[in-house]
């Protein structure tokens, strides 16, 4: 061995030890998808909040980890009697990342922005029932709706609704301004965005001062990065059955936890044979959802009955209306028209889950005589051709956003289920308020759609986390992708 | 006399010169016509990747006006070539940054681990293909070319995972993957690309090796080597003076062809090392229908392989003085 490389291989074995020593007040999280900006304006991208909401941004409320709303820059609100006019009362002493700080006019600035014509917000719907914004004084908001909204709150609580400041939102992209526990240091893209802990924050200064989000796609390589200490935390594998690769690691701590992903086989209610109710029962009959747990996310999703969340309050448990019955299904199929079954498609977007699902769908579905070929496609073409086109007999895939059970009254949508009834349900769950009597009304819509069996509904997409045994603090569930770095702390 | 020549020596190579600058602009005009449709056919549209599916028409049709895309496809194109030839990329649909410094970042990657891999695999390959051929048929050949047989048919991949494996997660010694950037010194770059540069030479290094290897063979073969041992120089003289340098001529085609792959080839290595390399950026902007990345970046590649090759060209005129001429 020459000199030189010895020189280098003893420097290396001298540097890498204290490199990996220091004093613990940082964390790096890695995840699988870099956002594409750091402006939850720009687009839907869960990535994008997974790194700056409740980090760098704030909104008047937020989620809580249990997926409670919680006060956040509004430190309280009323609602007029006739609930149409909610009036915030904003936190006094919260200032911008950037000194301004935050009043009353930034938040009718930010909603207007998201409202306009022009506006990209990807949750629009948030904004869509107010009428009007007044700033009554320098620390109060009074927002009048249209008609009572059920959801407004809720909906002010989500990473699309943080605050901003007029004067540094152009620049949000890649230099993002907002008032929480952590500011923005810098992004080498492709790699990692760096935050640092913000010293003037309103509330308690957090524990971690310096926060790395680290971007790894590739599920062997999330494996690599977290057994070698390259990350602290993995917030979502990205392939399950890594996780029992990471299970016997003394180091690590594996968390199987739930996200607001109802995975569902979508059915194109209004094409044949599809357009029979019978036929569609006889696929919810014929589909064995525990094997496809098993193969489709090595047996980590909750199986699900309807289209709701088990997380939520309202959630009511249907898994037993079409038990895996393949007699049931072929009786179903022979009285709608099909005794020897039929042929059809199933499109599959890129993601594991659903290619994984499909294979053994097609199979079980072949079992009761439905002669499945399968088509892999892109996620965008799966937008085109799938969702806007609605150009498919069967698909799978994961609807993730929360609380999404009104996409079911939409008569553009790709289900193409068209019930009057389930309707003006969601439109009287829009304008009810009462909390107790809205959750009794999602369980009276989650029924109808059981009942006519709109799509075969599969499981709940699982958040499998990892992270250092050490480390505490990490969000178990994922009511919103969020990753709260305030919250981590390391055991001493 | 002089004059004479030196005119004659000119004109062919200003007519070469001519020659290969046309055929760039019009290959460089014919790839870009071609991924601008074969983007425009392929079924996606980039406001709906970025919106999801929640957003409503007003929303995706307020995005693809910031896109331009609401304007017809050959104003589309010709504004497109209009802005690359004042020197302006675009911004992207998906970051939203200029193209120009996306690409730069990733050139920062790919361009030195694509040099330092076949670096590293010529000063592996040639040493051990020359012995080889000058020991053939003896044990030092049958070792060399069972080691390249294996690293011939080793995915490079998969002894990637090998050296995570063994460098970072039991010793300890390199990073996982990423790239800290260059800004973090010099140090922390070349580790995090030591890897990969490994991963991605050793298997190049095989098949430069067992090329070598027969070049260097072939040459020995011909009349002259024959003559020059004839006249009294020793094995080693021959083959320093007389067979390397014949021999390097598949060599030399081989490393351009390699180094044409490690720009946009080492997709795989980058996915493995979670690289933000340049095969990365085009394969995420084409699932995410980022168009004006994809054609900017294939027309880059386009560029860079016709350079590579011309380059390829100008080294055999190095190398062979016989081809100076003949080429022309």
């Amino acid at each position: 061995m020459s000199r030189l490389a010895r020189a280098v291989l003893l420097t290396l074995l001298v540097i890498w030890p204290f490199a990996a020593q220091a004093q613990k007040d940082s964390v790096t999280i890695g995840q699988t998808l870099e956002p594409p900006t750091l402006d939850p304006t720009t687009g839907a991208a869960q990535a994008i909040r997974e790194v700056t909401y409740l980090n760098i941004y704030e909104g008047l409320l937020r989620i809580d980890r249990d997926g409670k709303l919680q006060p956040l820059l509004a430190e309280s609100w009323t609602v007029s009697p006739d609930n149409l006019t909610y009036t915030f009362h904003l936190r006094r002493g919260v200032k911008f990342h950037d000194g301004s700080d935050l009043d009353a006019g930034d938040v009718k600035f930010t909603f207007e922005r998201a409202m306009a014509p022009d506006s990209t917000n990807a949750q629009k719907w948030i904004f869509a029932p107010i009428a009007r914004i007044e700033t009554p004084d320098r620390y109060t908001v009074a927002i009048t709706l249209k008609e009572p909204t059920g959801n407004f709150l809720y909906g002010l609580a989500w990473g699309d609704a943080v605050i901003f400041a007029p004067e540094t939102v152009a620049d949000n992209r890649t230099k993002p301004i907002g008032t929480g526990p952590y500011r923005f240091e810098r992004w080498v893209r492709g790699d990692r965005v760096e935050l640092v802990r913000n010293d003037a924050y309103w509330a308690q200064i957090p524990a971690i001062s310096r926060a790395t989000f680290r971007f790894i796609s590739d599920p062997q390589a999330q494996v690599a990065a977290i057994r070698s200490g390259d990350v602290d935390a993995l917030s979502n594998l990205a392939a399950q059955e890594a996780a029992d690769q990471l299970k016997g690691d003394a180091n690590l701590k594996v968390v199987v936890g739930n996200t607001e992903g109802e995975t569902i086989l979508a059915i194109n209610n209004a094409k044949p044979p599809f357009n029979d109710v019978r036929v569609r029962r006889a696929l919810a009959h014929a589909i064995d959802r525990k094997a496809v747990i098993e193969g489709a996310v090595s047996g980590y999703g909750t199986p699900i009955g309807t289209h709701f969340s088990p997380n939520h309050p309202a959630y009511v448990d249907l898994i037993g209306t079409y038990p895996y019955d393949p007699a049931r299904a072929r009786k179903l199929l022979a009285e709608a028209g099909h005794p020897n079954g039929f042929s059809t498609t199933l499109r599959l977007p890129p993601p594991p889950y659903a290619r994984r699902s499909g294979e053994i769908i097609a199979a079980q579905l072949a079992q009761v005589g439905i002669k499945v070929s399968i088509e892999p496609i892109e996620f965008a073409q799966w937008l085109e051709q799938v969702f806007r086109n609605k150009n498919y007999d069967l698909t799978i895939i994961a609807h993730t956003e929360p609380l999404d059970i009104g996409i079911y009254a939409r008569d553009d949508y790709y289900f193409q289920y068209r019930n009057p009834a389930f309707k003006t349900l969601m439109e009287k769950i829009g304008t009810t308020v009462d909390e107790a009597e809205r959750n009794r009304l999602y369980g009276e819509a989650q029924r109808m759609l059981t009942a006519d069996s709109v799509n075969v509904f599969l499981f709940q997409l699982p958040k499998i986390g990892v992270w250092n045994v050490n480390l505490t603090g990490m969000w178990e569930n994922w009511p919103l992708p969020a990753n709260p770095i305030a919250e981590l702390s390391w055991k001493r | 006399m002089a004059a004479w020549s030196r005119r004659s020596r000119l004109d062919p190579m200003l007519a070469l010169l001519a020659r290969r600058v046309i055929g760039f602009v019009l290959t460089l005009l014919a790839a870009a016509a071609v991924v601008f449709v074969v983007m425009e056919v392929l079924p996606g549209d980039p406001a709906a990747v970025m919106l999801g599916v929640q957003a409503t028409p007003e929303t995706l049709a307020a995005l693809r006006a910031e896109f331009g895309l609401d304007r017809p496809a050959p104003v589309r194109f010709a504004t497109w070539i209009i802005d690359l030839l004042r020197g302006d990329l675009g911004i992207s649909y998906t970051y939203r940054v200029p193209v120009a410094g996306l690409i730069a970042e990733r050139l920062a990657i790919t361009v030195p681990l694509a040099l330092l891999s076949i670096a590293l695999s010529t000063a592996i390959a040639l040493p051990l293909g020359i012995l080889a051929a000058a020991r053939q048929d003896r044990p030092a050949d049958a070792g060399i070319m069972v080691f390249s047989q294996i690293g011939v048919a080793v995915p490079n991949f998969w002894f990637a995972l090998l050296l995570v494996l063994l460098f970072s997660v039991t010793l300890g010694w390199l990073p996982s993957g990423g790239f800290p950037g260059w800004q973090s010194g010099i140090g922390a770059a070349l580790a995090a690309l030591a890897l990969p540069a490994i991963s991605l030479a050793l298997p190049q290094a095989a098949i430069l090796a067992r090329v070598t290897r027969s070049a260097v063979l072939d040459a020995l073969g011909e009349d002259y080597v024959r003559t020059a041992r004839a006249k009294g120089l020793t094995r080693a003289a021959t083959l320093r003076r007389h067979v390397l340098r014949n021999a390097l001529i598949p060599v030399v085609t081989i490393m351009g062809l390699q180094f044409s792959f490690l720009l946009a080839g080492a997709i795989i290595i980058e996915n493995v090392f979670y690289l933000p390399g340049l095969g990365r950026l085009v394969f995420q902007a084409i699932a995410q229908r980022d168009l004006i990345v994809v054609r900017d970046v294939v027309l880059l590649l386009a560029a860079m392989v016709i350079f590579i090759n011309f380059v390829v060209d100008v080294l055999y005129a190095l190398i062979d003085p016989r081809l100076r001429d003949w080429r022309t």
